[in-house]
């Protein structure tokens, strides 16, 4: 059983990676064909470091996944908080609303959005509304769901006499927060933010339709680019970008895993 | 446990405060410059890349206006965009058809051609286009034709020649079709015999059926992942814009081209201003850069399509300007037709045929229909009567 | 900290740019495209799109499957691994989500294309190229390769959290390997299941970009058809029309798995 899940796994992970790798060499590739390889060379990351294009877009898809997974985050968590002391219809609702964002088209929600966006541009008697703030805006209402489908799970298995045991022993409503329910979440918090970061990075379809003249993003440039074969400096920029979210995910496991560590080693000597 | 979200948090941010510098470079806001919005296909400018000009960067070098620039996909998703309003645009780039869409509908402000003593050097033959008659709105930016690309490795000389290659069952499963209603029906009409603007439904019809009868011959409908699919000889046959066969040509000398003898679709993008535009001379400043001979032959080099400026060829790569491919004869251009905007109700109808071609054969059948519905029957029976029995 | 006020920011979020957009939607879903009279000739339409939209959902529904099949060992074997790698393979099943999804649903067609990667390879050892791509094989492929993590990550949630005695207990009472898994792991997991089913199935059936590429020229899904509607064919009423009832049939769907999971938990995921 354990060796069928093993091997299970294996192959998984190679599934998911084969056409990342593909990519990865791709960029080392003269030609512009990911499946067809000339010859060796570093000649698309010298092109990528020369061009001031595509790296502000990918700058901008940053600054936008971001703010918008950290808004949503903050705001997620307070939701699944307050729908976790909800009486059983408002909870149901309150829920209903998380998953219209997931269920409907992306490109719907994109139209609507903007449609909305437009006419409330009107009101405001301005032609420039769409921007970095609806693009932000948009980000954060499809993150959202991500946030609080993956904490209030979290939330109803929580045992609910530890906050009472915190109150009972004198901690103030807000510290029982902090001490003890927070940290029971963080775990699950911090996944619902990956998954609305990860989205966030890669969402082109609802972006077309709200980003404006001032501010695109790195997906929707790249969707437009029907005219002529993908220019292989962008699995060069790929590449990077991969390694620098790996880069910056194992340093992050590294800290936590310390955390936990010092975490044990408190209350082993505490006890 | 604030301590295990911070390190989460400041690592994430640290990422992004190594990019932001080169974000805000993006969008430089001074209230001294002018900055115009330009709004463009993707890929449709030279913008740098292997040692070409950049051009957004010379024009604002030479005229110190900032340029935003944005790309769209599709002409109708550009139309999407400025119909849905929310923000303005100062120069656009649509095709023949689009622009006289936009022309019908008052979205276009006329140009001032004082500002623009650079479209002396457009050529007669770009001047009194059916879709702005009067050179009141556009300047010309580039034009092509579309054609056949075949291997000849593969396909028949003899079966070469009209666009009934792109029927031969012989072929099957390596022909490749536009995935864009209009190219896709003015090729059925031109088989036809029909004129590639025709409003006749019965006509629009006729079309609708062809291309279905091709469906399954078409290996699939492609836009830019023709290049590849050409080049790596997975597909033999195309049709495709003539600039684009010498690109294809580079990677692969077996690939040929001709202009089917039923006539063929030539296409102009043309400079444009929208009437919500906020800075109109500037946009004009704009149009008038592209059109230097100099620049126009930089840029369309780099693009690989066709100069409407006799002027600008001068410049270019001799190579370029004597194929008789990107520049066909006056003999050849005689065959070609532009599109024109359609009726409404031409324009509805067809986008609806389109529809049911990419559509038609995919329903699955009867049988299998009934054995899902059957299946979801079941699984729900089997949870409802265990919910019963769990009741009681 | 048990207070629902805690949610208003959420409520006035989603009512503002959710449920305010989705209004937008109803209304052009019953206006007409050329005078914007209210009309039921855009539902009316529906009728021709029947079988594409039961492609669609037959389609995502099979991916759905096939991700919980082989998510689910995956997801078990992860929970069961030392927390160190845990955190790691965890980070590994999102991580490939940071890439464009455009990017990686090309690379999987340079991988499957007659001339592509696999085939050439096959081609070396002396096997004929097969059929890889251009089927709805391939749209599956595409679907499972990209909405596995979403399967993953809620079944490594519950499974995680299941207490191990339980397991024992069963074992105790003299049931085997499979009546453990089939008696406790499985019912315990059912939450998971459905939220995972769910993460999958509902944005697999709007897809769009996958069948395009991966599929054949007969593939085209629902997602593909309200697409066009907006941004080829200038009818965004039509297109409204089709998702709304898209949502509908979702929400039914939706509906059936919780039914069929029959618990409070599950449905509160959903």
């Amino acid at each position: 059983m354990k060796q069928v899940q093993r091997v299970v796994t294996v192959i998984i992970f190679l599934f998911l990676y084969i056409p990342i790798l593909l990519l990865a060499v791709a960029s080392f590739n003269s030609g512009s064909d990911p499946a067809a390889f000339k010859s060796f060379t570093f000649h698309n990351y010298s092109a990528l470091f020369h061009d001031h294009f595509l790296l502000p877009l990918l700058g901008n898809s940053l600054i936008v996944a971001v703010t918008a997974s950290v808004c949503a985050m903050i705001l997620g968590t307070l939701a699944a908080l307050g729908i976790h002391a909800m009486n059983k219809t408002p909870r149901r609702l309150a829920l209903g609303l998380a998953n219209i964002p997931l269920m409907n088209p992306d490109i719907v929600t994109g139209v609507s959005l903007a449609l909305l966006f437009a006419f409330v541009g009107q009101l405001l008697k301005t032609n420039h509304i769409l921007g970095f703030a609806t693009l932000l805006i948009a980000h954060i209402t499809f993150g959202l769901p991500y946030i609080i489908l993956s904490v209030m799970p979290k939330l109803t298995q929580m045992d609910p006499s530890l906050t009472d045991a915190a109150l009972d022993l004198g901690c103030r409503p807000i510290q029982a927060f902090f001490k003890v329910t927070l940290p029971e979440l963080t775990s699950s918090i911090a996944a619902g933010f990956l998954m609305a970061f990860a989205m966030s990075l890669d969402d082109f379809v609802i972006s077309y339709f709200v980003f404006g003249p001032t501010f695109v993003t790195l997906p929707v440039e790249i969707y437009n680019y029907t005219k002529k074969p993908l220019p292989p400096k962008i699995y060069a920029l790929f590449t990077l970008l991969f390694l620098a979210i790996l880069v910056v995910m194992v340093l992050m496991n590294l800290l936590q895993a310390r955390d936990a560590r010092q975490e044990r080693r408190r209350r082993q000597h505490g006890m | 446990m604030k301590k295990r979200v911070l390190p989460l948090f400041s690592a994430v941010l640290l990422l992004a405060l190594l990019v932001l510098p080169l974000g805000a470079a993006a969008a430089p806001e001074n209230d001294e410059n002018i900055t115009i919005n330009v709004y463009n296909w993707g890929q449709y400018i030279s913008d740098g890349t292997d040692g070409y000009i950049d051009v957004n960067r010379a024009f604002t070098e030479a005229t110190g206006i900032q340029v935003n620039y944005t790309t769209y996909d599709t002409n109708e998703s550009m139309y999407t965009k400025l119909k849905t309003g929310g923000a303005t645009y100062d120069v656009i780039i649509p095709s023949d058809y689009m622009i006289a869409r936009l022309i019908d509908e008052d979205m276009l402000r006329p140009l001032n051609f004082d500002n623009i003593p650079n479209y002396k050097y457009i050529d007669n033959a770009f001047l009194n286009t059916d879709y702005d008659p009067d050179n009141i709105y556009s300047v010309p930016y580039t034009w092509g034709t579309v054609g056949i690309i075949y291997n000849t490795a593969y396909v028949d000389e003899a079966d070469t020649g009209s666009w009934d290659l792109l029927w031969n069952s012989k072929y099957s499963g390596k022909i490749l079709m536009f995935d864009n209603c209009r190219d896709a029906f003015g090729i059925a009409e031109l088989s036809l015999g029909y004129s590639l603007n025709t409003n006749d439904p019965d006509e629009l019809r006729d079309a609708a059926e062809l291309l279905k009868a091709q469906q399954p011959l078409v290996q699939s409908y492609v836009m830019d992942q023709i290049f590849e699919t050409m080049e790596r000889e997975e597909a033999w046959i195309a049709p495709y814009y003539a600039g684009d066969f010498l690109l294809m040509y580079k990677e692969n000398d077996k690939l040929g081209f001709y202009f089917p003898e039923e006539g063929f679709n030539i296409f102009i993008d043309a400079m444009c201003i929208p009437k919500t535009s906020q800075h109109p001379e500037a946009a004009e400043a704009y149009i008038n850069f592209l059109c230097d001979p100099k620049i126009s032959a930089e840029n369309l080099e780099y693009l690989g399509y066709a100069t409407p400026m006799t002027e600008a060829k001068q410049y270019m790569d001799p190579e370029m300007t004597t194929s008789e491919v990107v520049y066909p004869t006056e003999e050849t251009l005689a065959r070609g037709e532009s599109f024109l905007v359609l009726d409404r109700e031409a324009t509805q109808l067809m986008d609806e045929l389109w529809l049911d071609v990419k559509t038609d054969g995919g329903s699955i059948s009867t049988g299998t229909i009934i054995a899902i519905v059957v299946i979801i029957l079941a699984i729900a029976m089997v949870f409802v009567t265990r919910k019963v029995r769990r009741k009681r | 900290m048990r207070n629902r006020f805690l949610a208003t920011p959420y409520l006035i979020w989603m009512i503002l740019f959710v449920l305010v957009p989705l209004a937008v939607v109803v209304y052009f879903a019953f206006t007409d495209v050329n005078s914007g009279a209210l009309t039921l000739h855009n539902i009316a339409r529906m009728g021709n799109y029947l079988s594409i939209f039961i492609k669609s959902i037959w389609l995502a529904l099979v991916s759905a499957v096939i991700c919980l099949v082989v998510g689910y060992p995956v997801a078990y074997f992860i929970a069961k691994a030392p927390a160190g790698l845990q955190r790691f393979l965890l980070m590994l099943i999102i991580l490939p989500m940071c890439i464009s999804f455009l990017l990686r649903t090309m690379a999987w067609v340079s991988l499957l294309e007659d001339t592509g990667v696999i085939n050439n390879f096959l081609g070396m050892l002396g096997i004929g190229p097969l059929p890889l791509i251009r089927n709805n094989a391939a749209i599956v492929l595409g679907m499972v390769y990209n909405y596995l993590p979403y399967m993953i990550l809620p079944l490594y949630t519950v499974l995680e959290k299941m207490d191990p005695r339980l397991i024992e207990a069963a074992q105790d009472l003299g049931c085997d390997d499979m009546q453990v898994f089939t008696k406790v792991t499985l019912p315990m997991s059912a939450p998971g299941i459905v939220s995972g089913i769910t993460m999958v199935f509902v944005p697999a059936v709007s897809t769009f970009y996958i069948s395009k590429k991966l599929g054949g020229t007969d593939a085209a899904l629902i997602g593909d058809v309200i697409e066009s509607q907006f941004k080829a064919a200038y009818n965004p009423n039509f297109g409204a029309a089709l998702s709304l009832v898209l949502m509908i049939l979702i929400f039914i769907c939706i509906g059936l798995t919780n039914r069929v999971s029959g618990d409070e938990k599950g449905a509160m995921l959903v």
